[in-house]
């Protein structure tokens, strides 16, 4: 399970910064998603990996780390309210600036 | 326990919610509730900064929970410093914005507190994971007020800022979660010891996870090579935003001094001293570029922000020196920059209001003969390129002083001075451009309220001077608390839940 946690990890992440260097808004906002939910997944995986555990500390048996669930949980509500936010200033700079190249020139007037 | 510790996250979280109902309410409504909730703001600083140089180290456990599960807000000298200079700072950027920039746009007043809420809760968290929260709440905040106004410009500069910034706080919760790999814990002071304690074959994971969030405290701080999100961001925000911003990247040197010394501050080796030649190379390379950018700058406001950079790479010298007389001079340093730093974007755009509107270094038109501002462009430029008789000065000679027996000694003499040299070079020709050449642009009636507030925001340089000795005493025993890790461990160890339950009690 680790090996298949880590491969998917690291796919997201490639994929990530893949999208996040072609330097085009849209591209950058579904680079960041990705990259979030490598995040996320690492977060998630870094409390130690178990299943069918309950998130509960009994006596002596194996348990499901609750901390990184809880983290997961606050990352992926920030991570979402930060993408919606990104996504409505993509779509302002495409207003404002006419391109939706994120490294356009100042003044953005040769397109 | 002080109730009072939850003051300064209560107080803005509050007044920022009213404000947004009330978002359709007259404007003097708004500016009277957010000038009177920063006003308590300052109050309640100045009453921690008594109580933490009083009372030691406080803990307050939010809602009763013991210390390592709950979340638990500390206050130390460091953090009742860094408080009382955000009110402070906050208050001259909400006077001037409250001049007229505030009506640029909607919601500025909300924005401005919840601002305030996330640097404070920063300040004051005592584990790591709220201070990424403390730092997404900051972000937000400061993304809708670089905003503030519009234009091409700032969406532009916004859309950088805030992609960049979404890496960073990724990167964080990366580094996090390492650390909660390696260490079982993100109680700072818990994590200290678990740290500490921790067998030499697992140290990797814990080093790697500090380094990877130094990387992200540095892109907070603008710390070389991380640095070029801040210049085109800082140039592009409203004066008041600009200022208000100036306490922003020290959230980033706040961090970097409490990664270093408090969570791998305990055990043989601390942080410091395997992080240090990094962040020396770092803080003197960053005092290098900023040099240069500001030397380049062809905008006032430009410039402005390439000296906050600059300063950036001052502070970071001073923490890397490892001792408490560095630190000491850093925290000096930092009060000295985020006020003159923040008084400069102030005055920047009362220059191009007397002009003709632009901060451009430019043969433009130049205010009339008769305006002031020129002293007091003047008098700010010394202040803030480190000539006498301001507190630029006595920040530097004391970094000067600590380097004495440090190895690095040369780079940072070197760099430091040099460095003054090139500023004093740079501001003067900026000076001239905009005060001597040119024709003389329409006398305007100046507006006196903003005028007054930019200056008197750069007058706390000399104050500074004025009463140097006590606060470099300030500085050094706060320094000297900071590297007591123990202390805090133990004060974190020893608070308990106010509600002792009875054993057996709960159902």
């Amino acid at each position: 399970m680790e090996a298949l946690i880590a491969l998917c990890i690291g796919l997201l992440i490639g994929g990530g910064v893949y999208l996040l260097l072609r330097a085009r808004s849209f591209s950058v906002v579904l680079g960041l998603t990705l990259l979030s939910y490598a995040t996320n997944l690492l977060l998630f995986a870094s409390g130690g990996l178990t299943t069918n555990q309950a998130p509960l500390i009994n006596e002596g048996g194996p348990f499901a780390d609750p901390l990184p669930q809880a983290l997961v949980l606050t990352a992926i509500v920030i991570g979402f309210a930060m993408t919606a936010f990104m996504l409505v200033l993509a779509l302002r700079a495409l207003n404002d600036l006419g391109t939706d190249r994120v490294d356009d020139r100042r003044g953005g007037e040769e397109r | 326990m002080s109730q009072l510790l939850m003051a300064p996250i209560a107080l803005p979280l509050v007044t920022g919610a009213l404000l947004l109902i009330l978002w359709r309410a007259p404007l003097r409504i708004q500016r009277a509730l957010s000038a009177l909730a920063t006003l308590s703001l300052l109050g309640i600083a100045a009453a921690l900064l008594w109580s933490g140089q009083r009372n030691g180290i406080q803990v307050y456990l939010i809602g009763d929970w013991p210390a390592p599960y709950g979340i638990s807000l500390v206050l130390d000298r460091l953090a009742a410093l860094m408080l009382a200079l955000t009110a402070l700072l906050a208050t001259f950027a909400l006077a001037y914005a409250i001049t007229g920039s505030d009506r640029a746009g909607r919601h500025f007043h909300a924005l401005f507190q919840f601002q305030l809420l996330g640097i404070n809760i920063a300040f004051l968290t005592g584990d790591l994971f709220n201070l990424f929260v403390a730092f997404e709440i900051l972000l937000i905040a400061s993304y809708g007020l670089l905003l503030h106004g519009g234009g091409a410009e700032r969406t532009r500069a916004a859309l950088h800022y805030v992609a960049l910034n979404l890496v960073g706080s990724l990167l964080f919760l990366i580094g996090l979660g390492t650390l909660y790999a390696a260490a079982g814990s993100l109680n700072m002071a818990d994590l200290a010891a678990r740290i500490a304690a921790l067998p030499a074959a697992d140290q990797h994971l814990a080093r790697v996870a500090a380094m990877l969030l130094l990387a992200v405290f540095g892109l907070k701080a603008a710390l070389i090579p991380l640095h070029f999100w801040l210049p085109g961001t800082y140039a592009a925000a409203t004066a008041a935003v600009a200022a208000l911003f100036a306490i922003i990247t020290k959230v980033g040197i706040y961090a970097i001094i409490r990664l270093t010394t408090l969570v791998y501050g305990l055990g043989e080796t601390p942080m410091l001293a395997w992080a240090s030649p990094w962040l020396l190379a770092a803080g003197l390379t960053t005092i290098a570029i900023g040099t240069l950018g500001a030397m380049a700058s062809d905008d006032l406001r430009e410039l402005i922000a390439y000296l906050v950079v600059v300063s950036v790479g001052t502070l970071i010298a001073g923490i890397a020196l490892g001792t408490p007389a560095g630190l000491s001079a850093s925290l000096y340093y930092l009060l000295h920059t985020t006020l003159v730093t923040g008084g400069l974007f102030l005055l920047a755009e009362r220059i191009a209001s007397a002009r003709d509107g632009s901060t451009r270094l430019s043969e433009g038109k130049r205010p009339p003969p008769s305006h002031q501002l020129g002293w007091v462009f003047f008098l700010a430029a010394i202040a803030v390129a480190g000539m006498p008789p301001f507190s630029g000065l006595v920040g530097k000679v004391l970094l000067l002083i600590a380097a004495q027996d440090h190895s690095a000694l040369i780079p940072v003499w070197t760099l430091v001075l040099l460095s003054s040299l090139l500023l004093v070079m740079t501001l003067t020709r900026a000076g001239i451009l905009v005060f001597w050449r040119g024709p003389v642009a329409a006398a305007e009636k100046p507006s006196r309220q903003p005028w007054l507030i930019a200056t008197t925001l750069l007058a706390t340089s000399p104050v500074l001077v004025i009463f140097g000795g006590s606060i470099t005493d300030w500085t050094r025993d706060t320094a000297e608390q900071t590297f007591d890790a123990q202390a805090y461990v133990t004060a974190m160890r020893q608070s308990t839940p106010v509600v002792v339950r009875e054993s057996g009690g709960h159902h």
